[in-house]
């Protein structure tokens, strides 16, 4: 194990000019050979590369500035790869994820840069003393956002899978080490079974879980109104580009369109859509269709109106109907007057002037806010799910193992093992929780 | 007044202090055993059995490092049983019912012929300290008796009180005095104590008992023996019985708990909950009704029975009352009733790994008053320190230590001495992490070299362990260059895979189902190779995959090992540890990053901390 290459972010997570992510290990060189366009066959140490961060499938993602340092010529001793990246949340997980993917690549441990460092005699007191005040600032950040995080239900499944392998377990050991006791056979038959669901659950956990399908997929804001309440000039102020046809005939826009943007270092997915309104036209309805079905889908609801109109009791359904927040917006400030733009402002919308570009920054910081609070918390987040996601992996790894057809030690360590990757998202399981299961479930001593 | 001096003086003959007089004298130091009574040595004070599970891995190490009590029960056993035949080899364990009288005989034995080893009967009270060293003891009549370094084994002796019902006598066995005068001396060294518990089970005479009815339980057909070193088992074999208790016992014992210690709270020591009394298991337990009882005889030429699974802390007349309401036992005449212990022990977190008190150079300690129990865990401390206090007394530079990588023994004095308890500790499989490779057949493969580095094997068990070792790795090798083809494995509807043309020994070996009658046939050459070699090449190729992952994670454990702690490290000058930390760590003063990480609490962030400081 000691011979994994490990990686980590060593900047703050958040949007920034640069983020920096370093490699550390013997096979620290392949994430630049599958990562980037540099042949390392003739890479030069301590020299800056410039070239594209790719995908391991060959996908664009960056373009970085590489370092290499050569073993012992390093923060570690070992072979040290630098990715500066762009400071981009999805960016940072992009190439997070892919180093993830490589042979014998996982996630450092906190502190561990520094522990291999000092393994190699690379550092002296003082360095230690630091990293030491660095690490504990960044593993309580990292335990405060963590625990925010499972403070909902991600916490009580984690929890509750890991209290079920713990009770897996406990029914082994008291098997195995209490022989002469008369523990039922049967407690150990109907463990197959809990091992699937369990290993399925945790499967279907790592497929759809939500906040890494933002990142992936974007935050979806969705913008709805009636016709002509000036929803592609929105657009179009938020894009600062004629991305959208704009004109004054009501129902231009027929389709729904999308509008890629990154906000605050999220990705962000701008949907327009078409007018909402009774109408006898196919075509016409079949956009106010997708735009009702967009609407399920959003993770945040724009509905604009014409500010001049107040027409806001056709967002009733809207709102009562999505469990997704909605704003409600006034446009054309332009047009009116600051009497009526205060007493739209006093019933609680937004007001804004899409075609002056007046309050579009207001209204964007509004529509961040509402992603971080979607992200729960913010910065190191993401950090902490990139572990999450690890660990889960592995104990999937782990109870794919299991069966009975091997000695029951063997089937005990694939639970074990599983265990304890679990227990590192939930804290360390020790031995004495697994003894406290068995004495409390069977009774065991002369 | 002022006696001989010697090297090492071992308080106690117990299981601790009987390994530890014998390892010291072992590693040629003058060795003494201070006892009591020198006809109780080796006295099986609770049940008349040695090994089971975890606890048979232990005798094994105890004797891969040339101990006694292998070799004792392999003498004195009257009934072996392989438990967890059935399951794998990590999960075996070995254990045998003993007889008493002659556990004691053979132990007594061994300890006469060890060379550089004197017996006294004495009673220790006290202890001679010059500033923080030890000097020797001073016994019950004033007599000092010297040495340059004390091993205390005391067993339940240290202030023990004992309870039968509400009825209180002092002592530290039955019919034996208790010590008060060694708790002062450790108290007054700043030495935490705390009180533990446990019990033993009447005794019943086997001449009233009505077997007829009973179903029995034999050892194994072919008894294995303990020892790498011995051939056969030669004593006569006996059976064990089991009987039941039933609704109605559990309804007189309810009727009584107010009459018992533990429930009244006379008794404040926490005991272990994997030996509860018969109360304990009706209060944790209350839907079953009834619970086994296995009744051991306690020597072929004794009637004596003891009962195993009734430890009580009841009043002897209802001890009677529910014992008479089992099958078999309806006559049954009670010889001495069930009583429970409270004794002093000393919190293992003021130990290092050699089992030395931190606070007082050249004293030891080792069993019970360490806070674990049973007769094998406590051998294997009181081998330990032995081997320690001799280095010591030496002056040596070196110290005996066995990791968690290494061994059960290993494994218990780092629970020990990093966690602390708050129960009698007891060894089970389950508490290794690396439980497939520290097997009770290979303590020898593990554990013997080291033991003959440092002195405490001698010559002959050396030369078995090098001839056994040079079996192993050729027939490894020849498995692994041996081969067989696929058609030849078809024509014998062997359900392997198919994943390439031919197959080798080794790999062969590592499938279930493939027997080795068959393993024979396929390769007659190697049929002449023993069968304890085969083992340990067909138990390496089952466990292959599982068992690389081990060495992996032991790589990583011992790059932490190797980083040695000052020992008089101030915590409160290292930056970046909180106080909560350095309360920790300085109450453990762990020697190791490795220990310091498996204290209860310690972070990361305080471990790179404290690697600033490690000694290089």
């Amino acid at each position: 194990m000691s011979d994994q290459t490990i990686y980590a972010l060593s900047t703050v997570f958040g949007k920034s000019g640069v983020a920096i992510i370093r490699v550390s290990g013997e096979d620290a060189l392949l994430s630049i050979s599958k990562l980037t366009d540099i042949n390392i066959s003739n890479i030069k140490a301590r020299y800056a590369y410039f070239t594209n961060l790719k995908s391991i499938s060959g996908e664009i993602l960056d373009k970085c500035l590489v370092l290499y340092f050569k073993s012992p010529y390093s923060f570690t001793g070992e072979d040290v790869v630098e990715f500066q990246i762009h400071g981009s949340k999805a960016v940072i997980s992009s190439l997070i994820d892919n180093l993830g993917q490589l042979d014998n690549y996982r996630l450092a441990e906190p502190g561990e840069f520094s522990k291999r460092a000092f393994y190699n005699q690379k550092m002296d007191l003082t360095e230690a003393e630091g990293l030491a005040d660095l690490i504990d600032a960044e593993t309580s950040e990292q335990q405060k956002y963590a625990i925010r995080q499972m403070e909902g239900n991600l916490k009580n499944l984690y929890e509750g899978w890991r209290s079920d392998l713990v009770k897996l377990l406990s029914h082994l050991e008291a098997y195995i080490d209490f022989p002469e006791e008369d523990i039922p056979q049967s407690v150990i038959e109907n463990m197959q079974n809990d091992v699937f669901k369990l290993s399925e659950a945790i499967k279907n956990h790592l497929q759809n879980s939500s906040c890494g399908e933002i990142l992936r997929d974007g935050y979806r804001v969705v913008i709805v109104g009636p016709p002509n309440a000036g929803k592609s000039s929105l657009l179009n102020a938020i894009a600062k580009r004629e991305a959208v046809i704009v004109s004054d005939i009501e129902g231009t826009t027929r389709d729904s369109i999308d509008i890629h943007l990154d906000l605050g270092g999220y990705p962000v997915v701008f949907t327009d859509t078409a007018g909402l309104r009774e109408t006898e036209e196919i075509i016409e309805q079949k956009g106010i269709e997708i735009a009702l079905q967009k609407v399920k889908s959003a993770d945040l609801i724009i509905c604009l109106f014409d500010g001049l109109k107040d027409n806001t009791q056709l967002f009733d359904n809207i709102s009562k109907d999505s469990k997704n927040n909605v704003l409600i917006v006034a446009n054309k400030s332009d047009k009116l007057t600051s009497e009526q733009c205060f007493k739209l402002k006093n019933k609680g919308y937004l007001v804004i002037s899409a075609k002056n570009s007046s309050d579009i920054n207001k209204l964007l910081s509004v529509i961040q806010d509402n992603i971080k609070q979607k992200f729960t918390s913010g910065s190191n987040l993401l950090i902490t799910r990139q572990r999450y996601k690890e660990a889960l992996n592995n104990a999937l790894d782990n109870l794919n193992r299991f069966n009975f057809d091997k000695d029951i030690e063997l089937t005990a360590e694939d639970i074990r093992l599983s265990a304890r990757e679990i227990g590192k998202i939930t804290g360390r399981i020790e031995i004495d929780e697994i003894l406290d299961k068995i004495f409390g479930s069977f009774c065991i001593g002369k | 007044m002022t006696e001989n001096i010697f090297d090492v003086i071992v308080v106690g003959g117990g299981h601790a202090g009987c390994e530890a007089c014998a390892a010291s004298a072992r590693m040629g130091v003058k060795t003494a055993l201070i006892t009591h009574k020198i006809n109780t040595i080796g006295e099986m004070s609770c049940n008349p059995a040695i090994g089971g599970l975890g606890k048979g891995h232990l005798v094994r190490e105890i004797d891969a490092l040339d101990g006694l009590m292998a070799k004792v029960i392999d003498r004195a056993g009257i009934q072996f049983r392989m438990l967890n035949a059935s399951k794998g080899p990590a999960v075996r364990g070995p254990r045998a019912q003993a007889d008493r009288e002659l556990y004691k005989k053979y132990m007594l034995q061994f300890l006469k012929e060890q060379e550089n080893l004197t017996l006294i009967e004495g009673a220790v009270e006290g202890l001679i300290f010059e500033e923080n060293n030890i000097k020797g003891v001073i016994l019950a009549d004033n007599t000092e008796i010297r040495a340059k370094s004390v091993i205390l084994t005391s067993g339940t002796f240290l202030n023990g009180v004992m309870f039968i019902g509400h009825e209180i006598s002092v002592g530290g066995r039955v019919n034996d005095v208790t010590c008060t005068g060694i708790t002062p001396y450790l108290k007054q060294k700043g030495l935490r104590i705390g009180r533990l518990k446990t019990g033993t089970p009447a005794r019943l005479n086997g001449k009233t008992i009505n077997w007829d009815i009973l179903d029995i339980q034999s050892g194994d057909e072919k008894p294995q023996a303990f020892s790498f070193l011995t051939d056969n088992i030669t004593n006569p074999q006996i059976n064990c019985y089991i009987t039941h208790t039933n609704e109605n016992t559990h309804k007189i014992i309810r009727d009584n708990f107010s009459k018992c210690a533990l429930f009244s709270g006379l008794i404040t020591g926490i005991g272990p909950r994997y030996c509860p009394s018969i109360e304990d298991k009706l209060v944790k337990f209350a839907d079953r009704t009834s619970h086994q009882i296995f009744l051991e005889p306690e020597g072929l030429n004794t009637d004596v029975i003891y009962p195993n699974g009734i430890s009580t802390s009841l009043p002897a007349d209802v001890q009677e009352q529910f014992i008479h309401t089992m099958k078999g036992l309806e006559n049954v005449e009670i010889l001495r009733p069930a009583y429970a212990i409270e004794y002093d022990y000393v919190d293992p977190q003021e130990l290092d790994s050699c089992l030395s008190v931190k606070k007082i150079k050249g004293l030891y300690l080792a069993g019970q008053i360490n806070g674990t129990t049973g007769y094998e865990e406590a051998a294997a401390q009181g081998l330990i320190a032995g081997i320690n206090a001799a280095l010591f007394s030496q002056k040596s530079d070196k110290t005996f230590t066995i990791d968690r990588s290494e061994g059960y023994i290993g494994v218990m004095i780092d629970d020990l001495i990093t966690k602390g308890v708050d129960e009698p500790y007891r060894m089970f499989t389950s508490r290794s992490e690396y439980r497939l490779l520290l097997r009770a057949d290979n303590a020898d493969q593990r554990l013997t070299e080291k033991g003959w580095q440092i002195g405490c094997v001698n010559k002959y068990r050396y030369g078995v362990f090098k001839a056994k070792k040079q079996a192993i790795d050729e027939f490894r090798e020849k498995s692994k260059e041996l081969y067989i083809s696929h058609s030849e494995l078809e024509q014998r509807e062997l359900n392997i895979k198919q994943d390439g043309p031919k197959r080798s020994l080794y790999n062969l070996m590592s499938y279930h189902d493939v027997s080795r009658e068959t393993v024979y046939e396929l390769f007659p050459q190697i049929k002449n190779i023993k069968d304890e070699i085969y083992e340990q090449i067909e138990i390496e190729a089952r466990y292959a995959g599982y068992i690389k992952r081990q060495f992996a994670d032991i790589e990583v454990f011992k790059k932490d090992e190797n980083l040695k702690i000052k020992e008089n490290i101030d915590y409160s000058k290292i930056g970046g540890l909180s106080r909560e930390m350095v309360a920790k760590l300085t109450k453990v003063k762990p020697s190791t990053i490795g220990e310091a990480s498996r204290i209860p609490g310690v972070t990361p962030a305080a471990i790179t901390a404290i690697l600033g400081y490690v000694k290089k």
